[in-house]
């Protein structure tokens, strides 16, 4: 008889399958690698948030106000007054689960609270506690809870483990946009002082310098100057970039992690070689050692820390006289300038409806922002023909675009990013319909999650992500991964290091620059990384 | 074809092979299932492999791991198959032995679906050397899931390292060898 047999599960007493309890009974546990360290007190102090003080999140005290329940309380009832929009997404929800497996955080981790539905019912029970009649009277029937510290604890530990990239939202029949409970959930725990210090601390830098580094004024010039360096060993041609500069027509604005972190430092200098070719055909632009920063860690924070950090940005222009501005590769930079800048901080009545120098293109789309992305106006240079481009330049890559939450879900620009990637190389290969354009997968560090001690969370989120790279890796042999985002740049070579390792990443400015034939270059033996150019040895690129 | 191939007979080779679907089924039901209640009907459920990588990889392991076995275990082929579910398994919410576990409940499946056979047969003696090839894959997957944990930790020490010494050489703070023999 096969009983006879010892069964293998028999020798030691293992249980293979997770107790089967309700969510609300299952209780937090905070495990390393999937959270970030607290915020520096001193940088809650540089920005006025309140409770700023040591702590640990895997201590048992988390050293709260006494009053916490109170203000927790006071804060949500603020905002539900304040934004219909959270009211709404408050009460409409039917629970139908047409978000629940869309969340890259989920598929990845396996943790039914990481299902948007899901991550939001932990507010949204304590609302219908303490706001909704239903609740108060039928309690834990009508899915309400009472706050408790176990349930601030998963607020916590859930709200950072949201990227905020709102593809749950294009499967949601009511439109619900989770990444607004994150928002507003994260606001309310930062009136605690939760917050965590990836996000505090580049906040109070930006909030000092101007930057999310907290790169002063003469050591961001002196970055690009090196840069200038670079571009001229590779090149044969010294750009000469200009810094706050009085009167110039355009400010160009774009995330410091550009300025310092490979392989964004390549994109940043593709930008510069751009500027240099397109100098003579009439563009004027300066950038800004004050506004240095296109980020804006603020949004992962609170709306009012997320208008401080924006406002520079119109402050400089004026302050400059410029009539536009050019905003480079970023990612949530653009949905605070798509959706809240103008409100926020607009309207920036001194500003022009921005006009293309080169070609005459008015971009009706930044009518209000009077802020363009590159993508968008670099394309438009390519399609009125005014770059003079070698696409063989990149032929030894084979590139897969990988569409940023905010540009695609945030700004609906879908196509100007792929109709500059054909032109600039001559290998470009799509990833599955389902993982991209409107519904691409986070690369898993969005949000301001893209610190070292949460890598199991980012490769759990990235995963899906990595999944389609290796499809195209095996299908088509891609070697490279293009973006539009500095988080990207910094968190996708990570990602590709543990799942893909052959395959590379790279700004749209990197490839640009890299095919872009400038007036008076030298013969080009490399690109902007140093790697040596196929075929290239016996052609005179002048 | 392996050492395995030798020590399986004919009749536990045909066995196995009659029962594949049944045990495949049943192996990955419960590898899914070492995951809380409403993530194992969604991996068990969504079929868009894009859409659901977890479930992708474990029904693809579990079929490709049981035709290796079948084949003979070359320990890199089999590295290669179970690469991609420890992978995963190896960053998601597991100890250790949850993480690799997996490979052993193959074993319980196999005895509750053709152990009465198996025991009719007389085929004990080759039932357990195949048992041992199980064993020996748990030891494979321990290996790629330390691999991966490693690399991990390498990839956070490569990213702080990358981020603040770029930083300093770009800004100047560090003096480094010259490439001019002369200048050294």
């Amino acid at each position: 008889m096969a009983d006879e047999l010892p069964k293998p599960e028999e020798l030691i007493d293992v249980e293979h399958v997770p107790p089967i309890t309700g969510w609300m009974d299952t209780p937090v546990e905070i495990r390393k690698g999937m959270y970030c360290y607290a915020g520096n007190p001193k940088s809650l102090e540089t920005l006025g948030a309140p409770n700023p003080r040591q702590w640990n999140p895997t201590d048992e005290d988390w050293k709260l106000p006494d009053n916490w329940k109170e203000i927790v309380f006071e804060g949500l009832r603020e905002r539900l007054d304040k934004f219909r929009s959270f009211k709404v997404f408050m009460d409409i929800c039917v629970r139908c689960g047409a978000c629940a497996d869309k969340c890259h955080f989920f598929i990845g981790s396996g943790d039914p609270k990481n299902m948007p539905v899901l991550r939001a019912e932990l507010i949204r029970s304590v609302y219908r506690n303490d706001f909704t009649k239903a609740g108060k009277i039928l309690g834990r029937l009508a899915g309400a809870r009472p706050m408790t510290l176990d349930v601030l604890k998963e607020w916590w530990y859930y709200l950072f483990q949201c990227s905020e990239c709102r593809r749950c939202s294009v499967f949601c029949p009511y439109g619900i946009d989770t990444a607004e409970i994150t928002i507003i959930g994260r606001e309310i725990l930062n009136l605690l002082g939760l917050n965590i210090d990836w996000i505090a601390t580049p906040v109070s830098n930006c909030y000092r310098t101007g930057n999310h580094l907290g790169i002063q004024p003469h050591a961001f010039k002196d970055m690009l100057e090196f840069f200038v360096d670079d571009i001229e060993e590779v090149t044969g041609v010294r750009v000469e970039p200009s810094f706050n500069r009085k009167g110039a027509e355009i400010l160009f604005i774009t995330p410091s992690g550009d300025v310092f972190a490979d392989p964004g430092t390549y994109t940043a200098m593709g930008y510069m070689i751009l500027f240099h070719y397109l100098r003579d055909l009439g563009l004027d632009i300066t950038w800004s050692t004050y506004a240095s920063e296109g980020g804006n860690f603020g949004f992962f924070t609170s709306h009012e820390t997320m208008k401080r950090l924006n406002a520079k940005m119109y402050y400089e222009a004026k302050r400059l006289g410029v009539k536009w501005i050019l905003g480079g590769e970023c990612g949530h930079m653009w949905r605070v300038i798509h959706q809240y800048m103008d409100t926020m901080n607009g309207p920036a009545d001194f500003l022009e409806e921005p006009v293309s120098p080169i070609t005459g293109t008015r971009f009706t789309n930044a009518k209000s922002t009077k802020m363009v992305h590159i993508a968008e106006f670099t394309a438009d240079l390519i399609y009125h023909k005014k770059l003079n481009l070698d696409p063989s330049r990149n032929d030894h890559l084979k590139v897969t675009f990988h569409d940023s939450c905010n540009p695609s879900r945030g700004m609906g620009m879908l196509d100007e990013p792929r109709y500059v990637l054909q032109n600039v190389c001559n290998n470009f290969y799509e990833m599955p319909s389902n993982t991209i354009r409107e519904q691409t997968f986070c690369c898993g560090s969005g949000s301001g999650l893209n610190a070292g001690e949460d890598m199991e969370l980012r490769m759990m989120g990235g995963m899906p992500r990595a999944n389609a790279v290796h499809f195209v890796k095996e299908k088509y042999d891609v070697n490279m991964l293009a973006c539009v985002c500095a988080i990207d740049r910094a968190a996708l070579p990570a990602l590709m290091d543990y799942y893909e390792p052959e395959v590379g990443v790279t700004g749209l400015h990197e490839l640009v620059a890299n095919a872009l034939i400038l007036p008076g270059e030298k013969k080009k033996t490399t690109n902007l990384r140093g790697e040596p150019l196929l075929g290239m040895e016996d052609e005179d690129a002048e | 074809m392996g050492a395995i191939r030798q020590l399986l007979s004919n009749d536990l080779e045909k066995l196995l092979i009659e029962s594949r679907a049944a045990i495949l089924q049943e192996w990955f039901t419960l590898v899914v299932e070492t995951y809380p209640s409403e993530t194992a009907r969604f991996l068990k459920s969504q079929k868009d492999p894009f859409a659901n990588p977890v479930g992708r990889a474990v029904r693809n392991g579990v079929e490709d791991l049981f035709d290796e076995l079948l084949r003979g275990l070359n320990r890199e082929h089999a590295g290669a198959l179970l690469d991609p579910m420890i992978r995963i398994r190896a960053i998601q919410n597991f100890t250790p032995s949850e993480a690799i576990g997996f490979i052993f409940f193959l074993k319980t499946v196999i005895r509750k679906i053709i152990g009465k056979k198996i025991l009719e047969r007389n085929l004990s003696q080759e039932f357990y050397a195949f048992e041992s090839k199980v064993d020996d894959l748990g030891l494979i997957a321990f290996d790629i899931y330390m691999k991966c944990r490693e690399k991990i930790y390498e990839i956070k020490a490569n990213e702080f390292r990358n981020r603040h010494y770029s930083a300093f050489r770009r800004a100047g703070l560090i003096s480094e060898v010259p490439d001019d023999p002369a200048l050294k």
